[in-house]
């Protein structure tokens, strides 16, 4: 059993306005282990986007503590790496500039860090398009390329805020199977917010069923080796992958039967 | 107006295909099939029309205008007439009488543009910088836009003279406050998270300013710049009816006050020319600069 990475230690996080305050996260405690594939599943407003802002060093906690490697997370650092929900490449740059953006900003546009991030986009067939602008390629491909800036500047966790959303269902299935894969192959540490529990079973070692208002971990469920070992596409076709499917369909749904008591 | 090239004129004297190959040779040039083709025809002969209603319509107008000056209907000594302007026009072209003010007013005109576009967007970049700034002067910048800059005309005089300091001043102080507000306002919507993602690969303030929001606000600071170009006109025209020597704005003065009128549509003819031209100039720049975005 490998080491824990992440550590939350009872973080709590309230957001103020002028109009009040909102109490998004409430006394989170969780583990993470070096290499793990986390995903965290929760319907929205459930506080899955704020937790990986945290965890970017992007905000911090109302109260409470984010460890990374024992270090308390401060401010942002080159050991995380962020995927946004959409691809948000620069429409003025081409892709070979874009993907170099974060090694720009990190002053680290070295030579040696360039090839790398070319050989990234070439392992995602998409090295004849390095002098195409966004806006003429696919949405897929676009992803793609936002995946490889992020890993551009060779992050040990990847946080994922449901990369996957904006695609059409084939394009999201396949780059289910190309991310999972490249992070396994690199061992990094994952993250991924989804609202998608298939998604959230396919990909995942282990699944943190969110509830809402304050948002709150409800459950934590261990994936078995057969649906964890292969690729997400493959591990839909597992006998166990409905079974675990109910059980967080039924899970999630009495979360909503009981925020709509209260 | 869009001014076009030879090739489409001589076009114009025949639009329709049925004359030689030459035409039809043009009309369905880059064709890729016959359908293609037949597309192709369609569309240019309807440019072509287009074209040549616009020549047709002009013609008109300047004929209308001469005959009814011609024979009296309207009075010659108040509206001129299109071959009197035309001979002037000539006439003090080759005696050399237009050359200095063309060259003041469109000199002017520049020098007034480029400063005016581009301290309203060194303003909007200080204020987006800092935030406390932007709500302190926040009323300040709404009075000084909707006061009539023109109205300010006697105070720039004072200020800055009466020779080309006022004058730029008043084509400086007819745009600059629209481009800040602009400008600032295209720096305040860049979606929000293009930010964040700069900042997830710990961009400080100077790194999110110059990789992400001004290259982001770059259209709307070329738009500004085409709006510009016309508002540098007025500054620069009402300066001079105010207090210059020289200048296209004080020959309309002139000819106004001695009751030379062909004289005044003579320099209206060439603010016209000049203004469309460097229009079109910052019309091909905008297109190069944004060619590349989707």
């Amino acid at each position: 059993m490998s080491k824990d990475i992440i550590k939350f230690n009872n973080v709590c996080k309230t957001y103020v306005t002028m109009e009040g305050e909102t109490e998004a996260l409430r006394n989170i405690n969780l583990s993470i282990r070096e290499g793990e594939f986390i995903a965290i599943l929760g319907p929205s407003g459930c506080g899955k986007t704020t937790i990986l802002s945290l965890l970017a060093g992007l905000i911090s906690p109302t109260s409470g503590s984010i460890t990374i490697w024992n270090k308390e997370v401060k401010s942002t650092s080159q050991n995380v790496g962020y995927m946004l929900q959409h691809d948000y490449l620069l429409n003025w740059r081409t892709i070979k500039q874009n993907i170099m953006l974060g090694l720009e900003i990190l002053k680290q546009n070295t030579k040696e860090n360039r090839d790398y991030a070319l050989e990234l986009l070439d392992e995602m067939n998409l090295l004849p398009f390095q002098n195409y602008y966004a806006h003429q390629l696919s949405g897929g491909m676009r992803q793609r390329v936002a995946l490889v800036r992020t890993l551009a500047i060779k992050p040990y966790i990847l946080l994922l805020d449901e990369p996957f959303s904006a695609l059409d269902y084939t394009t999201r299935l396949r780059l289910e199977d190309l991310v999972s894969e490249t992070l396994r192959k690199r061992n990094k540490t994952a993250i991924l917010v989804t609202h998608d529990i298939a998604e959230a079973i396919s990909m995942a070692d282990r699944i943190i069923i969110m509830a809402t208002s304050p948002g709150r971990i409800k459950r934590e469920i261990e994936v078995p080796p057969p649906l964890r070992d292969p690729l997400p596409f493959s591990s839909r076709k597992v006998p166990e992958f409905q079974k675990y499917f109910q059980l967080i369909w039924r899970e999630m749904n009495e979360n909503e039967n009981e925020s709509i008591q209260k | 107006m869009r001014m076009k090239t030879n090739q489409s004129k001589n076009n114009i004297q025949n639009p329709l295909p049925q004359g030689g190959n030459i035409i039809k040779r043009y009309l369905t040039r880059d064709a890729k099939s016959p359908a293609h083709a037949e597309y192709l025809k369609r569309e240019r002969i309807q440019q072509l029309w287009v074209r040549f209603t616009q020549v047709a319509l002009l013609i008109f107008l300047l004929a209308l205008w001469e005959i009814l000056t011609h024979y009296r209907i309207l009075d010659p000594l108040l509206f001129s007439q299109p071959s009197k302007i035309w001979s002037m026009f000539i006439s003090m072209l080759l005696k050399g009488e237009l050359h200095n003010h063309i060259i003041a007013t469109v000199l002017e005109t520049i020098v007034g543009f480029i400063l005016g576009t581009v301290s309203g967007t060194l303003i909007a970049i200080v204020i987006w910088w800092f935030p406390f700034l932007s709500r302190v002067l926040d009323p300040y910048l709404v009075v000084l836009n909707g006061m009539p800059k023109v109205a300010l005309g006697p105070m720039f005089i004072v200020a800055f003279g009466g020779g080309y300091g006022g004058i730029i001043a008043m084509a400086i102080a007819i745009s600059i406050i629209i481009t800040t507000i602009v400008v600032y306002g295209s720096f305040r919507e860049v979606d929000k998270n293009l930010i964040k993602l700069a900042k997830t690969f710990g961009a400080n303030k100077r790194q999110i300013f110059q990789k992400i929001i001004l290259p982001a606000s770059f259209p709307t600071i070329v738009s500004t710049l085409k709006v510009n170009v016309g508002l540098a006109w007025v500054g620069v025209i009402v300066g001079e009816f105010l207090v210059s020597k020289q200048g296209l704005g004080y020959l309309i003065i002139y000819g106004f006050q001695v009751f030379n009128l062909t004289l005044v549509f003579v320099s209206l003819f060439i603010v016209a020319i000049c203004a469309s031209v460097m229009y079109q100039g910052v019309a091909i720049l905008e297109n190069r600069i944004l060619r590349n975005r989707g």
